[in-house]
């Protein structure tokens, strides 16, 4: 039998989300080492660019169209993805870890008993041994637990099928095959009054400023930026460098940043080609966040804060001195060319 | 109007607390060493409880699997206002996944006379899934609104709620029964009331049908034993490593205008910066 991996689309507005593009992406890595293929299920109404999805990696797009899929609720869309698994039957099934993909993928593993890993960062194919069975070409499923102290590994060698969340942003979309398109295949699932309760009354979406996990250079600004005249400063910088800011979790909550800017295990993961951490001390939680950047480069005040033990670039000082200065030589610097 | 509820909640290590001695020469975390907690979402979802015990009246069980320390959890949510709980404690409930655990709550809510509204935290520290709230309401058939910050509105027919929704929040409407995850947003817990607290003192679980904690097993529950603990789980742990978090190409910088003018040179040179 073919070990086909189905990957879950998301969509909001009509719009692919990235987590989704990044999944088909892993999803083409794995399915070469499988020789197998990849499936994408689009659940939704009236989506466009379905065959174009072929150029992240998609075989074939198994597309579910009803008004009542518009927007998402739970069981209706549990309902969709079951049904689809047992027809389709995939080896693995992914989805993103965002706040859809976490209501859906527990309930459907649940109906299917199948295992589910919440949150991986990494993916991938091997064997697994216990006593002795080997169990053959298994999904790897990688994440970090206990408040991002461990990085486990997990199997699901009895299920049918194994089934992730990934987090957004840790996987790097490979080269688009360009030209590439994928079979589009219809699926219809019939819906009971039962199935579809949940009346959605009003939804209010922020429209994001700024984009940090496709930023090309990243500020994070922690406790020891707490203060207003620091955080201007770090704009000036931003500005200059055009570079997005983010924070810690605890800048976060102190309400200095909205909690979209939020940089670590529970806000977004990065992959710039330089972070300059300023004020962050380096809890775990935040570096697993930031590991992925090219360059680090931190400030703070504390010689023995944990951030320098990843930074590339360590500058003990006080962020009042400091940030001045670097915005004096990066004018200079502008000025000499 | 009045509302039976039911709060499940977990015992969990104190992850925002390792300490170095935590971690076991392996590499992997040492439980014990670790102080025991309630899952703090979980504190979240008994004040929604209470609240709307104390608004429109009610009763509220809460529920947790777990070893049988895991008692101390159940007589802290007593105490801040609970009127009953339930320790699910049994050796072959050790080791499960969030399959296992859901199946075995499920079993637990199953033997109650009526429920209107489940409660559950957003998600456990320790393992930071938020599965288990889900499978319940899976495997229960009923349906689940998760992420809430805000219950707008409750009737003995339905309720409205704000939930986040990642980049904002949406407000949906859902009868009864359903289950809530609440996120920490929503409230801040009340602490637990000094007097029950003198009174529960000595509280214990109990196999005794009248005890405010009741003890639970295998058997009490009519739960299948392939489908519990490690048995009912279809996630295995293949490997477990500390994290190490280190940079090995390193350099000082001195906070003066000519190393940082140098600096960003260097950086600029290497096409790192603008």
């Amino acid at each position: 039998m073919e070990k086909n991996i189905m990957v879950f689309l998301e969509y909001k507005k009509g719009k692919l989300q990235d987590v989704s593009k990044e999944l088909l992406s892993k999803a083409r890595s794995l399915a070469k080492k499988l020789g197998s293929k990849v499936l994408g299920l689009a659940v939704g109404y009236n989506l466009k660019n379905l065959a174009e999805l072929g150029e992240y990696g998609a075989d074939r797009i198994i597309y579910v169209s009803n008004k009542e899929l518009s927007l998402y609720r739970s069981i209706p869309f549990a309902k969709t993805v079951v049904s689809a698994i047992l027809h389709y039957r995939p080896y693995i099934v992914l989805f993103g870890a965002t706040h859809i993909g976490r209501d859906l993928a527990p309930r459907v593993a649940s109906c299917l008993q199948a295992g589910l890993t919440a949150d991986c960062t990494e993916l991938k194919i091997g064997d697994y041994k216990t006593g002795k069975i080997l169990y053959k070409d298994q999904l790897l499923q990688i994440r970090p637990a206990w408040g991002g102290n461990i990085i486990a590994t997990i199997v699901s060698p009895e299920s049918n099928p194994s089934m992730a969340t990934v987090r957004e942003g840790v996987i790097a979309i490979d080269k688009i095959i360009s030209g590439k398109k994928a079979e589009v295949e219809e699926f219809s699932v019939e819906f009971s009054k039962q199935d579809l309760v949940t009346e959605i009354i009003e939804q209010s979406i922020e429209e994001r400023d700024g984009d940090l996990k496709g930023a090309k250079i990243v500020i994070g600004a922690g406790m020891g930026a707490a203060e207003d005249y620091i955080m201007n400063l770090i704009f000036q910088l931003a500005k200059l460098l055009k570079a997005e800011v983010g924070g810690s979790r605890p800048l976060i909550d102190a309400g200095f940043l909205s909690p979209h800017r939020q940089i670590g295990q529970t806000g977004v993961t990065i992959r710039p080609n330089l972070y300059i951490a300023l004020g962050i001390s380096g809890q775990v939680q935040h570096l697993v966040g930031i590991m992925n950047s090219k360059r680090i480069l931190a400030i703070n005040k504390d010689p023995e804060a944990p951030i320098f033990d990843v930074a590339h670039y360590k500058i003990v000082g006080d962020l009042k001195d400091v940030l001045p200065i670097m915005i004096k030589a990066y004018k200079d610097m502008l000025k000499k060319i | 109007m009045s509302f039976n509820m039911v709060v499940l909640v977990k015992q969990v290590p104190d992850t925002s607390n390792i300490v170095e001695d935590a971690m076991k020469p392996d590499g992997t975390v040492n439980r014990e060493a670790l102080p025991a907690i309630i899952n703090p979402e979980d504190l979240c979802a008994l004040e929604e409880a209470l609240k709307i015990k104390e608004n429109a009246g009610g009763s509220i069980t809460v529920i947790s699997m777990g070893p049988p320390k895991a008692e101390d959890v159940l007589r802290y949510c007593l105490c801040m206002g609970a009127d009953k709980a339930i320790l699910l404690s049994d050796r072959r409930f050790a080791a499960s996944d969030t399959l296992a655990t859901s199946y075995t709550l499920t079993k637990a809510i199953e033997k109650l006379p009526s429920f209107d509204i489940i409660f559950c935290g957003r998600q456990a520290i320790d393992g930071d899934t938020a599965q288990v709230g889900p499978q319940v309401a899976e495997k229960l058939n009923i349906n689940q609104l998760t992420y809430v910050f805000n219950i707008v509105e409750l009737t003995k027919e339905y309720i409205v709620v704000k939930r986040d929704i990642g980049d904002g929040y949406e407000i949906c409407k859902s009868p009864l029964p359903v289950l809530l995850t609440i996120s920490s947003k929503a409230n801040t817990p009340r602490p637990p009331s000094v007097k029950r607290a003198m009174a529960y003192k000595k509280l214990k679980a109990q196999k005794n049908d009248n005890a405010l904690i009741l003890l639970w097993d295998l058997e009490s529950i009519g739960a299948d034993p392939n489908r519990c603990g490690l048995k009912g789980s279809k996630t295995r742990v293949k490997k477990v490593e500390n994290v190490v978090l280190k940079t090995f190409d390193k350099k000082e910088i001195q906070p003066t205008l000519d190393s940082i003018s140098e600096l960003l040179k260097e950086l600029k040179e290497d096409h790192i910066i603008g």
